[in-house]
């Protein structure tokens, strides 16, 4: 419903009083209607600007400036004499150290084994549900995967310290019990939803007529599937996988849960490891208002908001690709 | 390809697809099993209405379930008038491809990706430092009244994180409202606030419950954000004003699982507790369900 839709307002001066009080009244509503929508932009907004305001301090305080430097968050650190330079967050001690890279390593560690699990499965699973499964059972399928997108995620970082953890433990004997492989898989948990829906959409989404050439050249359900259906939507299955990174890299209770805190920088997945989002949730509540390490809280806070936001308007991106496609090709 | 092996890669890739689905069931499964094992015996009468006990190895989860109850109440209040404005906003008043309608859309896909953490600390630094203290301060409180952790604080955190569940389910549901039934009011001279109010709306009120009912689900599981804007550790008294502290099974659960002084102890608390938060989220989808399909239906066959 548009405006332009409504008939031209008739000729001001021949409207009675009344029909003129209505004609403000709607105007009002009208206003008042497009003002409250500002609210999601407005949201936004201040959301970098307060998270940012606190981080703030890191620059225009002197003190915080030196404890907490760029180059002291990003380079390699002396840690101890005698020893080589190295990256370590361990920003309450005496001397505070407050290298960001074990922090990012955490994060891609947990990350990258959830992706490597949730993106085959969400996938093959949509592709599953939008091809191939008989109508009762995609009815049955989708509500019943969407549910686990409704699973709290404090739940799902409970099943992975109390169960994930011991079993992996027990098959693949981890030093650490609590590590990035158990938080990663925890983490899939959460995502598979998410590449699942959007992965299906970006199926469905694909014109009838498409599979209907296909098959009347000749070619088997599943070729149509692999080779036309598949590519026709491959935009949007990027953005499923894009939108499913943001998630798994912001994601933390499960994270704080089962990948142990440990701010360790190595390679191995069977290592603890700390993740951004987890060492927000950790170190907030005991640190001091306005002290530097307060601060790193929010710049990592900034560090998060940005991730997912680029993430995001490539996902937005992607998705309108793949829409504007099959319209340009079915029309 | 010859004809046999066509055939061999055709079914390969197709019970492929269908393991992969499979599995994904097969996880939900699990985690559901797991929870309703562990949980089920210790879940009674006397668990859900007393309050933790002996440290917290003892006792109910009243309190939490309070908690979660009145918290989410305040962010549907808070939550739904913006959420439902925003999309009559889109979805009625907008020029379509209109810029402003654009740039909302843009912001409200954004919004539901920032990551839940990032809402506790927008929560701390704008609800708490920045619009308590302004509050405290134009008040006169010389202790800290407004400017500390608070259920209302929690609530808002929340109801933004909300927003775009519900402007999304709201559009979705003002779509369903069929056009004619706007033309018709307006032929009969109805203004548009007037076929918005008495027959838009109402048309699309199951949609926008579903929204409501979407938003109370996604919000009372959510534990980041309430981190640091009003969950407690432990409290023996129910908040009682918009200022307290408040219990969360969320966070509850989180407190169990995590800071046990005796794991063996809690355990079975802490999945009654998860058994409780899961049957409640999944009862509030469920009926979101319920009423998507039934107002569905309903369309099919009336139009």
């Amino acid at each position: 419903m548009q405006e332009q839709d409504l008939a031209p307002p008739v000729a001001l001066p021949m409207l009675s009083p009344e029909a003129r009080r209505r004609q403000l009244k709607e105007k009002l509503i009208a206003g008042v209607i497009t003002a409250v929508a500002f609210t999601g932009i407005a949201a936004l907004v201040l959301i970098l600007v307060f998270v940012a305001k606190e981080a703030l301090t890191l620059v225009t305080d002197a003190a915080a400036r030196e404890e907490a430097s760029f180059s002291k968050m990003f380079l390699p650190q002396l840690v101890r004499k005698a020893k080589p330079l190295a990256y370590v967050w361990q920003p309450v001690s005496g001397v505070p150290k407050v290298s960001m890279i074990p922090l990012f390593i955490g994060t891609l560690k947990t990350t990258a084994v959830s992706m490597l699990v949730a993106v085959p499965l969400g996938i093959f699973g949509a592709l599953f549900a939008a091809e191939f499964a008989p109508r009762r059972l995609r009815e049955v399928l989708k509500p019943t995967i969407e549910m686990l997108a409704g699973i709290p995620s404090v739940v799902l970082g409970f099943f992975a310290l109390m169960v994930l953890a011991t079993f992996l433990q027990d098959t693949f004997g981890f030093t650490s019990r609590l590590n990035a492989v158990v938080a990663g898989l925890g983490l899939a948990l959460a995502i598979v939803p998410v590449i699942f829906t959007v992965t299906e959409d970006a199926l469905t989404a694909v014109p009838r007529s498409y599979r209907e050439a296909s098959l009347a050249l000749g070619a088997t359900q599943w070729e149509t599937a692999w080779k036309v259906v598949l590519p026709a939507a491959a935009p949007g299955i990027l953005a499923a996988c894009v939108l499913g990174f943001g998630r798994a890299i912001g994601e933390t209770m499960i994270v704080l849960m089962a990948s142990g805190n440990a701010a360790i920088t190595s390679a191995n997945l069977g290592d603890s490891v700390r993740s951004l989002s987890a060492t927000i949730a950790a170190e907030m509540g005991e640190v001091v208002v306005g002290s530097p390490h307060y601060a790193l809280l929010f710049f990592i806070g900034v560090e998060l908001f940005l991730f997912t936001f680029v993430l995001n308007m490539l996902a937005s991106v992607w998705t309108k690709k793949v829409i504007q496609r099959l319209k340009g090709g079915a029309g | 390809m010859k004809h046999a092996t066509r055939r061999v890669v055709g079914l390969s890739l197709v019970s492929l697809t269908g393991v992969a689905a499979f599995v994904i069931v097969a996880m939900l499964a699990l985690v559901l099993l797991d929870v309703v094992k562990g949980g089920a015996s210790h879940l009674s009468w006397e668990f859900l209405t007393q309050a933790p006990s002996n440290g917290m190895m003892g006792g109910g989860i009243f309190p939490a379930l309070f908690g979660t109850a009145a918290l989410t109440l305040l962010m549907t209040v808070a939550v739904m008038p913006v959420g439902v404005l925003t999309a009559v906003y889109l979805h009625e008043y907008a020029p379509p491809d209109g810029k402003l309608a654009r740039l909302v859309r843009v912001a409200v896909a954004n919004l539901a990706g920032v990551p839940s953490i990032v809402f506790g600390l927008f929560g701390l630094g704008f609800f708490i430092l920045f619009v308590g203290k302004g509050l405290d301060r134009a008040l006169g409180y010389e202790q800290l009244h407004w400017a500390q952790p608070g259920i209302l604080w929690a609530a808002l955190t929340l109801a933004v994180l909300t927003l775009p569940v519900v402007i999304v389910s709201t559009e979705e549901a003002l779509r369903a409202v069929p056009l004619d039934h706007r033309t018709a009011s307006l032929a009969l001279g109805a203004t548009q606030s007037q076929t918005l109010a008495r027959v838009v709306l109402p048309g699309a009120l199951p949609g926008i419950l579903t929204g409501a009912v979407l938003a109370i689900s996604r919000g009372a599981g959510e534990v980041a954000p309430i981190l640091f804007t009003g969950a407690a550790y432990f409290l023996p008294d129910l908040p009682t004003s918009l200022n307290s502290q408040f219990m969360h099974l969320g966070y509850h659960t989180y407190v169990l699982a995590t800071q046990s002084p005796d794991v063996e102890a809690t355990r079975p608390l802490l999945y009654a507790t998860v058994m409780v938060l899961l049957l409640l989220t999944f009862t509030l989808n469920l009926v979101a369900v319920l009423i998507r399909t039934r107002t569905r239906r309903k369309a099919a066959s009336g139009h």
